[in-house]
């Protein structure tokens, strides 16, 4: 447990420095006004921000602020919901994603998502990691994927003698370290983490913490949170979101109040509701 | 109250059927019952005639189970997996009071149907005499069309027990649709798929009606499917309707073949009820 603290604050202590180094941040998303509508009802509105490549990005902000929903929009997920509807634009490598010609398929290959509840498939650990590399036609060096995709996840070590057991049979905090495992396997660009922790016990969080910082070196990670010194002590950048109600159209929506590096947000809040909320004065 | 009402019933029918059994094998050795391959049970005993070797029943109900469910599988199967997960709720709400009326109607009346009208259509189809009047292939192919809505309606349930989150992480994967029902909701229903086609099945074997009606009634050792058979219980249906004297080995007959019955189907139920108890366990 203690060197499982010392590792954090080492690799928090590696990120400080590497902020304070002036750096060419490479855009991997740019959000233009981008909303999100079910129906009548606008669950997001006019959210502007760009996502920085190998960086951890994480949103914060009360639930019903429509965070988890925009994070939904990175790969398209959220067209498998019904009457779900993006306006905007979420440029991906400077391709609206949500042009006529992209096939949401292919987007969600390049963009791994890792979700609130653990959900390994009934299947065994291997054949779970195998799945996403087989289905996309990969024959030969299964073997090879599985073993690299369980150590990028820090799972390995635990695993290696029982690949062949039921995943389902694993403790909720090495379920979710091998849903991010089964994400690695198909090699994407960016995993999006929608509260990968908030079903885990403390411990099961900082190893899922500890996790996101490596994993920040090949990817680029966005991930939602209800903790807010999750965010402090994972992201690089935080985007604060709201519910903003209009009391005379008796409508309400989620909007990006504050976004910035996450020392900043967390010490320097330029917006007096970023303020309230990080001193836990609502949410 | 009910369920000791249903328990008692199921306790008395096995009295019955094994204590008039009974009767029957001490009569005739179970060996010749189950090795013999020729059913001709009425007249004198003594007659050389007259042999009482089950299998050319056992034969005539299996081919019209297996017709049946080569039916009942692909279209309930494919009706399954529409339903749960390709249809909108509108047309779903529209469909399933259909499958349910399929599944109260009469079986007299499918037999009916079998004979008078998938018969001749049969006939049409393969010319001169490869297709019997009375043959297994008609009544196979209604009891399967009788059998879908238990293998639909049961699977389409466990594939909508299959946890959203499972669906998502395919997706998320990168797999299209197609691959996520298949490759993942599938394989996840798997168990219950498998009791409902059991449970069919079940239903298949124990069907009265129609294979009396369009099946015949001349117990056959063959696997044609063009050609007149008998099952276990088109000769029950007979062998009641007056043919048989109380007491007789004829008679004692109708026991023996409706214990064979009675186990297959018991069998089948207990395995299916195995299948959905572990599907049970995997999600709940």
């Amino acid at each position: 447990m203690t060197e499982t603290y010392r590792e954090i604050n080492l690799s928090s202590n590696h990120r400080t420095t590497e902020d304070t180094m002036p750096q060419v941040q490479e855009t991997v998303f740019s959000l233009q006004s981008v909303g999100i509508k079910y129906g009548d009802f606008s669950a997001v509105s006019n959210v502007n921000m760009e996502i920085y490549k190998n960086q951890v990005t994480a949103f914060i902000g009360p639930s019903g602020c429509g965070k988890s929903t925009l994070l939904r929009t990175f790969n398209r997920m959220n067209d498998l919901v019904l009457n779900s509807k993006v306006v905007g634009e979420v440029a991906y490598q400077g391709k609206n994603i949500y042009d006529q010609d992209v096939d949401p398929v292919e987007v969600r290959r390049r963009i791994g998502m890792v979700f609130q509840q653990p959900n390994p498939f009934p299947k065994s650990i291997y054949d779970n990691i195998a799945f996403g590399p087989r289905n996309h036609g990969v024959k030969e060096g299964i073997d090879d994927i599985v073993e690299n995709s369980l150590r990028n996840a820090a799972l390995w070590d635990e695993v290696k003698n029982k690949l062949k057991s039921p995943a389902l049979s694993l403790s909720g905090g090495q379920q979710q370290r091998l849903c991010i495992a089964r994400s690695i396997a198909v090699e994407p660009d960016v995993i999006l983490m929608d509260e990968p922790a908030s079903a885990l016990d403390p411990i099961a969080t900082l190893k899922i913490e500890h996790l996101m910082r490596e994993l920040a070196a090949k990817y680029t990670i966005v991930v939602v949170t209800h903790n807010m010194q999750q965010a402090l002590r994972v992201s690089d950048k935080t985007a604060f979101f709201n519910l903003e109600v209009d009391e005379e159209k008796d409508t309400r929506t989620g909007v990006l109040v504050e976004y910035g590096p996450t020392t900043k947000l967390f010490t320097d809040p330029k917006n007096e509701k970023t303020s309230d909320y990080i001193k836990g004065k609502f949410g | 109250m009910c369920g000791s009402i249903s328990i008692l019933t199921t306790l008395g029918i096995i009295y019955v059927l094994f204590s008039e059994g009974i009767n029957f094998f001490s009569q005739i050795s179970i060996i010749e019952f189950f090795t013999d391959t020729a059913w001709r049970p009425f007249g004198d005993p003594e007659n050389d005639a007259f042999r009482i070797g089950v299998a050319p029943l056992v034969v005539g109900t299996l081919l019209v189970t297996v017709i049946a469910l080569s039916v009942a599988v692909p279209l309930g199967l494919a009706t399954a997996i529409y339903l749960s997960e390709y249809a909108s709720k509108r047309i779903k709400r529209k469909v399933k009071p259909v499958l349910e009326i399929l599944a109260g109607i009469p079986t007299v009346v499918l037999g009916y149907f079998a004979l008078t009208l998938v018969t001749p259509f049969i006939r049409n189809i393969f010319p001169g005499d490869t297709i019997d009047i009375f043959n297994a292939l008609s009544a196979g192919l209604v009891v399967g069309i009788m059998i879908i809505p238990t293998v639909a309606s049961i699977s389409e349930d466990s594939l909508s027990a299959v946890p959203q989150s499972l669906r998502n992480a395919s997706y998320s994967l990168g797999l299209p649709k197609s691959s996520t029902v298949l490759r993942v909701v599938f394989p996840a229903a798997l168990s219950g798929i498998i009791s409902s086609i059991l449970l069919a099945m079940g239903r298949a074997i124990g069907e009265t009606m129609i294979v009396a009606i369009a099946a015949g009634n001349l117990p056959s050792m063959t696997l044609n499917p063009g050609s007149q058979v008998q099952t276990m219980t088109g000769y029950i249906v007979q062998a009641v309707g007056g043919e048989a004297s109380r007491g007789s080995l004829t008679y004692n007959s109708i026991f023996a073949v409706g214990i064979i019955l009675f186990l297959m189907t018991f069998i089948l139920n207990i395995i299916a009820n195995y299948f959905t108890k572990r599907f049970r366990e995997v999600y709940e």
